[in-house]
């Protein structure tokens, strides 16, 4: 009998996943709740197989209310053939995302069964330096947006002596901690979320890779209340983990002792920052700490922690897996291995494109995103998230890597890219990122604490037509003094949207909303 | 019909909620505040002093903490929360007028706003590829319309009446 396949993402369920699986069950099928493939357009997307791991064929946006007149048949307008050899998932090359979509995602033989803790066994067979020297040769570097070499970061808590809990602490056993930064505020961006919801194990085992690598025994991930599902699919992975040895005292039987646990936000952007994140997991407010002590040598509670993204941990199993000079072969200068970037906003075909970096953003927008979803011309693209830049169409020819991006006055962030179509305006985008750092700033610098409110002020009165030359002066002065000023990317890059805004799309600053004298 | 949110505040219950975390935690008041608000709906204010006792730390560190937080929140949360995304992959596919016009249906409807609380704005729900997303009741939201938000709200009151 066939096997159906509908997605459990967040992403799937928020278009009525769940009801298409109950009506398919209904009708006495057998469903798998898989992850999503990445192609959200199309959810939810049904999957039929013959066998569990057999060839798949699809359905796209499918209803509950078409499941219960009948089965999906092949003559359907929704029939996308073999799911594998949609050009949008052949022209990937999925390392970190390679289970999603496929396996189900809290089944830990599935995980097994497609390269689970190939990477793990790999890693627990050399020594923890030996691990270190594979992530340095990969290039793989940090893919919450600094960039950071991995391999440097996990050498500097390697050499470090694990410490008991600075302060008033009810805890005097050295530790050493790997904090999982899944606080994915960015709007654009949703790999993390999908990977957790899609192969948490993937997570888990990077985690421990991780441990193994640095000598820790703790384990954090900083996960956003907002992401319901993720907390829930992540809770019930870790528990599995345990049960099957993968986390505990005595990992696969290698005698290296590893634990993880979920801390939950509450609903502040800036404790995405590392050091913000910190003090929220050390229970007081996201206040940014100034650097250094590096937390590489002292982090949470006063240990040697290791941070690092979502995507940065998750690259790690398939690197041990397939080999660092493999993945190293991938990319372009610096940017070295895979990114997986996210298509948002106002596109056609928007999701997931798993790749080597240096493809270009026209190539993401046009080719894979197939342009806006309103059918107008895209008229600008913000790289990057709410601190990135936006950029005009003519400018899209850029490749993606840190590098090319910075020559351009863009940056990678954590991979997403937001499509707006020409009727956006750009002077309302331009307030809105200095509004939103009125409303995250943690308070801490003058410069982001003041600075942004007073960017909304002046950008207020440029749009009214006050003095338009002397404000916008102001506005580039004020920007200047956040850029320098600020002690973290939150006061530090809000100026990136507000100058591309300004000098990309100088139009929209100069037809006043309201003419006043 | 009664749909509720939240349990009422009890001294003795949040200290039975706070007194395992404070045993184990090292940095325990946020997660101290979270447990609250998990079990009650809401930071009662006298939680603040309950915490800085339990913890160790003075009511200003706590009451800090607190407000620094846009999630933990002082009064009972609406029947049947509305949450619409107000960040830029939403603000492209029509974010802005979504919440004009479900601000005006909940003012022609004054239960509607109330069960709902019109609107907390939220900074992104990960659904940024099928915009504009929403959550209601805690339930994700894509390619949300008025029309949807409305459905949800329905379907969010079904729940709480099988409960």
């Amino acid at each position: 009998m066939s096997i159906w396949f509908v997605p459990r993402d967040a992403a799937a369920r928020s278009m009525g996943a769940d009801a298409v699986a109950a009506a398919l069950t209904a009708r006495g099928e057998t469903v798998v709740r898989n992850g999503s493939r990445g192609m959200l357009w199309m959810e939810p997307l049904v999957e039929r197989a013959e066998t569990r791991d057999g060839i798949r064929v699809g359905w796209c946006n499918v209803t509950a209310a078409q499941i219960e007149r009948a089965l999906p048949s092949e003559d359907s307008e929704h029939f996308v053939g073999p799911v594998e050899e949609i050009d949008y998932l052949a022209r990937q090359n999925r390392w970190i995302y390679e289970r999603v979509g496929v396996t189900d995602p809290l089944d830990p033989d599935d995980y097994l069964r497609h390269g689970g803790l190939i990477g793990l066994q790999n890693a627990l067979a050399v020594s923890g330096d030996a691990v270190v020297d594979m992530i340095t040769t990969s290039g793989l570097r940090g893919r919450g947006g600094a960039g950071f070499p991995a391999g440097i970061k996990w050498r500097t808590v390697a050499d470090q002596s694990a410490q008991p809990h600075a302060g008033e602490s009810r805890d005097a056993t050295p530790h050493k901690y790997i904090c999982v930064n899944a606080d994915e505020g960015d709007s654009g961006t949703f790999a993390d979320r999908m990977l957790m919801e899609g192969d948490p194990f993937c997570l888990l085992e990077g985690m421990t890779i991780a441990a193994h690598a640095v000598g820790a025994d703790r384990g954090l991930i900083y996960l956003r209340s907002e992401y319901p599902d993720a907390i829930a699919t992540l809770q019930a992975a870790i528990e599995i983990a345990r049960e099957r040895n993968w986390l505990g005292d005595d990992i696969l039987g290698a005698k290296v002792a590893f634990d993880v646990e979920i801390r939950i936000g509450a609903g502040s952007y800036v404790c995405g920052e590392e050091t913000a994140m910190l003090e929220s997991l050390e229970g007081r407010r996201g206040v940014v700490r100034a650097k250094p002590p590096l937390p590489a040598i002292k982090g949470l509670f006063g240990t040697p922690t290791v941070i690092n993204n979502v995507l940065t941990i998750a690259s790690v199993p398939s690197i041990l897996a397939r080999g660092a000079e493999a993945y190293a072969a991938l990319g372009q200068e610096r940017s070295l291995g895979t990114q997986v970037f996210q298509l948002a906003g106002n596109i056609a075909h928007g999701g997931i494109v798993e790749t080597a970096f240096g493809i270009t953003a026209r190539a993401l927008v046009s080719d894979f995103g197939g342009g806006t979803r309103s059918g107008r011309p895209v008229r600008a693209v913000q790289l990057g998230g709410p601190l990135g830049a936006y950029l005009p169409d003519d400018k899209l020819d850029v490749a993606m890597t840190y590098e090319a991006l910075a020559a351009a006055g863009g940056m990678i962030g954590h991979g997403g890219i937001v499509v707006f179509d020409e009727t956006v305006n750009m002077a309302e985008q331009a307030r809105f990122a200095m509004d939103f750092c009125v409303e995250e700033s943690c308070g801490k610098c003058t410069p982001c604490r003041i600075g942004a409110v007073r960017g909304v002020e002046t950008i207020d009165k440029i749009r009214a037509g006050q003095d338009v030359a002397g404000n916008t002066a102001l506005l580039r002065d004020l920007c200047d003094v956040m850029t320098q000023g600020s002690l973290c990317a939150m006061g530090g890059l809000t100026p990136n949207p507000v100058l591309s805004a300004i000098n990309q799309f100088p139009e929209d600053f100069q037809s006043p909303v309201i003419a006043t004298g | 019909m009664t749909i509720t949110g939240h349990t009422e505040w009890n001294a003795k219950e949040a200290a039975a909620v706070i007194a395992p975390i404070v045993a184990a935690e090292s940095g325990p008041v946020l997660l101290c505040l979270q447990a609250v608000q998990a079990h009650f709906g809401y930071v009662y204010g006298d939680a603040i002093a309950l915490i800085a006792d339990a913890c160790n730390v003075s009511r200003a560190d706590v009451h800090g903490v607190f407000t620094f937080y846009a999630d933990l929140r002082e009064a009972p949360p609406p029947a049947v929360p509305v949450r619409l995304c107000a960040a830029e992959a939403c603000q492209a596919v029509g974010a802005r007028a979504l919440k004009a016009e479900w601000s005006a249906a909940c003012e022609a409807n004054p239960e509607l706003a109330t069960l709902t609380g019109v609107d907390e704005p939220i900074f992104c729900l990960g659904n940024c590829a099928l915009g504009p997303a929403a959550m209601v009741d805690g339930e994700l939201i894509g390619r949300a319309d008025v029309a949807r938000l409305f459905e949800a709200v329905d379907a969010a009151q079904v729940r709480e009446r099988q409960l």
